[in-house]
């Protein structure tokens, strides 16, 4: 099934998507570089004052600092908002706005090259954004241990689910005014998800809700990571991120190719 | 002639849900040809561009171009194609030539090339002063020579060119008409959508007339004319608000006799003597004009509707 | 007699430049109306009632209050800033740039001044409405304690004339959208997070709370409490209402200059 459904996705061209992106944003590099400072700040804040307030938090049948605890959720978070910015905002500006992947299709580039180099670029600011993300946590002695490097590839992991999500449902933005609905289903992902307190405060059934979303089992996955427990039930946080990537990605495909070429 | 089709089409049909946008067209494209599509807006000339130029995937019919088939060969295919579309997409942040050193990264093209062919084209395109400006401060004019830069980067055996002077001034017009000629020189098969019969008649050397998704005529610009229209066109101008009064008594006078909202044409072999007859008669115009017929006529035999309205 | 083309006072063209903006909101407000309702419930509930929870277990009472009794106002507080960057930045060159519709308006009678101040005098209107809402809100978490805090949305409504006028004024001067989302990162994000919203300004090191003072959002904050709690330290209020005051002055007037310099020079 995955040979029938792996050429789908696009091919070697889709780089050239990249490179395009890279140009682009090489004249905003200030733009490029704030991303880094939106989560450091979150660090910052939360180590001068509420980690005093909360104290600590358990984890794991571990007693962890709240900021040891929360950073992981940062990390998440700030994987899931660039993803999604990236792909949401601008993807849909290209796509319905300055048409600019019209002129791209005239080429030998085809409609899931689009989809897939978009990704890539996606991918690419993301490691760049998680690796600093990460130094930072260690310097702030917000890390629970060594193992934090393996943070790394699960911020990539997470990502690649949201961006492929986020090319989906950009495909479905009919407006400016859509982005507010974005942000209705972003905020409560963001502020619910297990990141600012741990999940067993909720009601038991109210639990269950929130472990279907993704940024949950990207921040559970992480703060096993940070701190260096391992569980097995995290290689099933990281599979279900790994299927909503493939599904997203596959759907985006679609959309795209209705669009751009009816 | 000795040339061979580059492009040949039969029963093209393209539909969108319930409406058909192309219905069945047919034509063949010989290698450096330049070949019209005339017709008005929503005639289906750019769902057929589209499809040529292997965007877009035919409903039915069958395809060929450079001898493949577009719904298999489609990378390949727009790799030997350079496309104008009918409004510039062009990167708005970027330079003018990083706009087309991309472009041209999308064909695999060196980087070593590119920035020779993008001096080149830009000395062609007479941008080369502007090189380093971004795009978003260009006139609309200087846009559309970079539309057409972009899409020679890749030294195409064809050009496809949809409505390429679309709000364009006189002079900008012709200057892009003089760099299409030059290609045409260079062996270059243009394929051209218009909706301006002088550009029709400027460019191309066989066309087709397209009206609801079907072709109504083809030829040479010239073949067109003597077949569906008369050597020369009397319009008179009366003052009244309706003109198809006058229907009867100018009707003698011509082979053929349109009213338009605004004037009446006489279709005659020799105007000024239709002219001389008419004043006889004590028929008396506002004003009266005698010329060659011209593809406008064509369209207006063929559909009984005027082009630009 | 008022004749047409009065141009004493304002009143009567600040009107139609208000119901122009509200008129184009009638448009496209699904989205934000519901944002409006959701948001203070979702804050609310994850920091006041989540967060809180943890604090309150760990350092009983902050400021001598309940984590969520100190964090509604500063939330009602962040709220309106956003509103005021979110109204201003991108909407106003929308309109002096992409849709040129601040154009269109300046053909008519009405003056770069009249379009300005209909712009603000929206904005605070959706302002008041977001303030009440969340006072509402508050009040349903059982979070309301002193007769003041029903002048907790005039605090909202002015935080977020004194981030909309001088935002306003910048997004009319500007070419590109560019420098926004790095104001956004470098400006908005900091002072939501350093204006003493989610602790007292006690917890920052001491050399570091005269720098608080210099955050704009922070007497904003500072004012939404002392609504809430019903207490108004004299001079402390004076000067947080002046610093308020003097951002939407300044910003009119650099707002008036640039829409002139945008839209008739």
């Amino acid at each position: 099934m995955l040979t029938r459904t792996l050429p789908q996705f696009g091919s070697r061209r889709s780089i050239r998507i990249f490179e395009r992106n890279l140009m682009v944003y090489r004249s905003q590099w200030l733009m490029l570089i704030s991303g880094f400072f939106e989560p450091l700040f979150y660090l910052l804040s939360i180590g001068i004052g509420l980690n005093h307030l909360v104290g600590s938090v358990p984890v794991g049948g571990r007693l962890v600092s709240y900021a040891t605890f929360v950073a992981p959720g940062m990390l998440a978070t700030s994987a899931m908002n660039g993803a999604t910015i990236d792909t949401i905002f601008n993807t849909f500006f290209r796509l319905k706005i300055s048409h600019s992947y019209d002129a791209v299709l005239s080429t030998p580039l085809d409609v899931t090259d689009v989809a897939l180099g978009e990704v890539w670029w996606a991918l690419a600011r993301a490691s760049l954004y998680a690796a600093s993300f990460i130094v930072c946590m260690v310097l702030l002695g917000d890390a629970g241990s060594a193992w934090v490097v393996l943070c790394w590839p699960a911020a990539i992991l997470t990502s690649f689910a949201f961006s492929a999500i986020g090319l989906a449902v950009c495909t479905y933005i009919r407006s400016w005014q859509d982005f507010d609905l974005v942000t209705i289903v972003q905020l409560p992902l963001f502020l619910f998800s297990a990141t600012f307190f741990p999940i067993s405060l909720y009601p038991r059934w109210l639990g269950a809700v929130v472990a279907v979303s993704p940024l949950y089992q990207s921040a559970a996955l992480m703060r096993g990571l940070s701190l260096g427990v391992f569980q097995w039930v995290m290689i099933g946080r990281a599979a279900y991120l790994a299927v909503l990537a493939l599904v997203g990605l596959r759907l985006a495909s679609n959309r795209f190719r209705r669009i751009l070429t009816p | 002639m000795t040339a061979e089709p580059i492009l040949q089409a039969s029963d093209l049909v393209k539909r969108f849900g319930e409406s058909t946008a192309v219905d069945g067209v047919s034509f063949s494209i010989n290698s450096g040809e330049s070949f019209g599509f005339l017709g008005p807006n929503g005639a289906g000339k750019t769902s057929t561009m589209r499809m040529i130029s292997a965007v877009s995937q035919p409903t039915a019919g069958s395809l060929s171009v450079f001898g493949l088939d577009p719904r298999t060969h489609g990378p390949a295919i727009r790799g030997r194609i350079g496309v104008v579309p009918q409004e510039d997409t062009l990167e708005l942040e970027l330079s003018v030539r990083l706009n087309l050193e991309m472009f041209g990264r999308y064909f695999d093209i060196p980087r070593a090339v590119l920035r020779e062919r993008t001096a080149d084209l830009l000395a062609f395109t007479q941008l080369s002063e502007r090189a380093n400006d971004r795009v978003e401060d260009l006139s609309g004019g200087m846009k559309r020579r970079l539309t057409i830069a972009r899409a020679l980067i890749n030294q195409p055996e064809i050009l496809i060119l949809d409505e390429p002077t679309t709000g364009l001034d006189p002079q900008a017009r012709h200057l892009l008409w003089d760099r299409l000629y030059r290609l045409k020189r260079e062996g270059v098969t243009l394929i051209i959508t218009t909706h301006y019969m002088d550009e029709a008649e400027q460019l191309c050397d066989r066309l087709v007339v397209m009206d609801h998704g079907s072709i109504v005529a083809s030829g040479t610009p010239r073949e067109l004319i003597t077949h569906h229209s008369t050597r020369e066109v009397v319009e008179l101008r009366f003052n009244t608000d309706s003109h198809d009064g006058y229907h009867d008594r100018l009707a003698p006078f011509a082979q053929r006799l349109e009213i338009l909202p605004d004037r009446v044409l006489l279709y005659v072999d020799e105007g000024d003597e239709t002219l001389r007859l008419i004043h006889q008669e004590d028929i008396a115009p506002m004003s009266a004009l005698v010329r060659r017929s011209s593809l406008e006529d064509v369209f207006l035999r063929l559909t009984g509707r005027t082009l630009v309205d | 007699m008022s004749t047409p083309t009065d141009t004493r006072l304002g009143w009567s063209r600040w009107r139609r430049s208000w119901w122009y903006h509200a008129t184009y909101y009638a448009q496209t407000w699904r989205g934000s109306v519901a944002g409006t309702v959701l948001f203070p419930i979702f804050y609310l509930a994850a920091l006041g009632v989540g967060v809180g929870h943890l604090v309150s277990a760990h350092s009983g009472l902050v400021d001598g209050q309940t984590y969520l009794h100190f964090i509604a106002p500063s939330l009602l507080a962040t709220t309106t800033m956003q509103l005021g960057e979110g109204e201003s930045l991108w909407p106003v060159l929308a309109a002096v740039k992409w849709i040129r519709s601040y154009h269109a308006a300046a053909a008519t009678p009405l003056e770069p001044l009249d379009i300005l101040i209909g712009k603000l005098s929206w904005v605070v209107t959706r302002a008041l409405a977001t303030g009440v809402v969340y006072t509402i809100v508050i009040g349903a978490f059982g979070a309301l304690q002193s007769w003041w805090s029903l002048v907790l949305p005039l605090i909202g409504g002015l935080v977020t004339l004194a981030f909309a006028a001088p935002f306003v004024a910048y997004a009319a001067s500007v070419q590109s959208d560019a420098s926004f989302i790095v104001i956004y990162r470098f400006a908005i994000v900091p002072m939501f997070l350093f204006s003493a919203t989610f602790y007292p300004i006690s917890a920052y090191p001491g050399y570091l709370q005269p720098v608080v003072q210099f955050v704009p959002l922070y007497h904003g904050v500072a004012l939404a409490r002392s609504a809430a709690y019903g207490q108004w330290p004299l001079l402390p209020t004076v000067g947080h209402l002046a610093v308020l005051l003097a951002m939407s002055v300044v910003g009119v007037l650099w707002g008036r200059r640039s829409l002139r310099r945008r839209l008739v020079d």
